[in-house]
């Protein structure tokens, strides 16, 4: 992590019509972005978990499954593996867990951005895009607390549009995006310095 | 002055000193932002002000502790969970196991004992009935009681039955369950030949010669010290030619004991320990 940016980290939540999304959005990073991307893609506990190989083949990113204790690194998406939690530690390194799911998810977007917002504090962006369900919601004002930027995907344009929706009943989100004006938006913010 | 956030982490980790002075339980070197999280919903659940607020009480009164230990332990499991693990340890592992005249296996954290259930139904239809004998340990009590009695949701018995064919079972799964209204019990059978115990990873001794240690998705809790001391424990508890089974997100590459295993197929988290 560079310790002159503004931020550290990006986390995402999506579920239902994930996998397009997630094609826009990691497409649309260039291979030397400069920070973290941390996903959790609502998924079958059984699935074989693919997606992350499929994705890195063709984005400019470096995208996988997330090990434990494996420590973050800018350029690189990790996506929570099918029935874990996965939680962002203070010291930056990965960890994840069986407990009971939340929000009837497991890997739950709460529990990857409560744990991420207390890691990194106002250091830290959030995004909602489609799905069904309210998991994020949550999460995604507890980033809002502590004082980083939240993004929720225009639910008019998304495939699935309750999750968004619940997110922006919980949150008055900083901005709200088509899903192709999000990876712009993260390009320009990932670039901001801390404030002297 | 302090953020709100950093006091409340020295208030957790003075809680945890405190603890493991009073009770002997060492929550020190788990890993933390899963703890944490765990703390805070046993906080809010118990209407404490804080964690000092609860410190006070919990180290005096025996019965919070263990209601807090509950909150903070994972004390549920699934049986069969990870379908071709246990497909695995049926084809690969048993056949070296039928090769000792009596086996010796250890389930460590082993919850509300879905897993050591598990094992046991495996065995048995593998013709091991009588020749062997599953040592399940947890540290929390409460949690060992609920694994003794063996009874659980009837809900939950779909996903355990579509979990035991993918499997590999050889039977129909509601042979090893009766139905009471809304609970499976589980057969008088598969309880006789697993012992279940109380045991602390973090500061008890190895249990003594195992030919299996299974210990899946506990060891993610731990700091990389703290996993280092349970698998030097694991290691001394094996003998040569066993099999330690890992969760299907751990590993032991990288540990001090990796040099002496070798897993018997990319990705199955089954270990061999090699002959000396």
């Amino acid at each position: 992590m560079h310790r002159e940016l503004r931020f550290c980290a990006v986390v995402v939540g999506v579920s239902m019509g994930g996998v397009e999304a997630l094609r826009v959005l990691l497409g649309g990073l260039p291979q030397d972005f400069r920070l973290p991307v941390i996903i959790v893609h609502h998924t079958s506990p059984d699935s074989q978990s693919n997606l992350a190989a499929l994705l890195d083949s063709f984005c400019p990113l470096r995208i996988k499954e997330a090990d434990e204790e494996e420590k973050i690194e800018a350029g690189t998406a990790y996506f929570a593996p099918p029935n874990y939690h996965l939680l962002l530690e203070r010291d930056g390194t990965l960890s994840l867990s069986v407990d009971m799911p939340v929000c009837f998810a497991r890997p739950s977007v709460d529990v990857l951005f409560e744990s991420a917002a207390k890691a990194c504090g106002p250091g830290l962006i959030g995004i909602i895009m489609t799905g069904g369900g309210s998991d994020g919601s949550g999460g995604l004002k507890t980033i809002k607390d502590m004082g980083g930027i939240t993004i929720v995907q225009d639910p008019l344009e998304a495939e699935a549009d309750f999750m968004p929706r619940s997110a922006l009943a919980a949150v008055k989100a900083d901005h709200v995006l088509p899903l192709k004006g999000i990876a712009p938006l993260l390009c320009a913010l990932a670039e901001r310095k801390k404030e002297q | 002055m302090m953020k709100t956030s950093d006091i409340e982490n020295i208030e957790i980790s003075l809680l945890l000193e405190g603890i493991f002075d009073v009770y002997g339980y060492d929550f020190r070197e788990y890993a933390e932002a899963s703890l944490k999280r765990r703390l805070t919903q046993w906080l809010h659940k118990t209407g404490f002000a804080g964690f000092s607020e609860a410190q006070a009480v919990v180290l005096r009164d025996r019965e919070l502790f263990s209601d807090l230990l509950d909150g903070i332990t994972v004390n549920v499991s699934e049986m069969f969970r990870d379908p071709q693990f246990f497909k695995a340890i049926r084809e690969v592992v048993v056949p070296h196991l039928k090769t000792y005249p009596f086996i010796k296996i250890w389930v460590a954290g082993c919850a509300a004992g879905e897993e050591a259930y598990s094992l046991a139904i495996l065995l048995c239809e593998e013709g091991l009935d009588g020749h062997y004998r599953i040592y399940a340990t947890d540290i929390n009590e409460r949690v060992l009681q609920q694994a003794k009695e063996g009874v659980y949701p009837l809900e939950r018995m779909r996903q355990f039955t579509h979990s035991y064919q993918t499997a590999g079972g050889k039977r129909d799964f509601a042979d090893y369950y009766t139905a009471r209204y809304d609970r499976a019990i589980l057969s008088q059978k598969l309880k006789n030949n697993i012992v279940f115990a109380s045991h602390n990873l973090t500061v008890d001794a190895g249990l003594g010669e195992m030919q299996t240690v299974l210990c899946r998705n506990l060891l993610i809790y731990f700091r990389p010290a703290l996993k280092e001391r349970v698998l030097t424990l694991f290691d001394g508890s094996l003998s040569n030619g066993g099999f330690l089974c890992l969760g299907m997100k751990e590993t032991l590459s990288g540990r001090c004991i990796s040099g002496g295993y070798k897993e018997l197929a990319r990705g199955t988290r089954i270990y061999r320990k090699q002959y000396a």
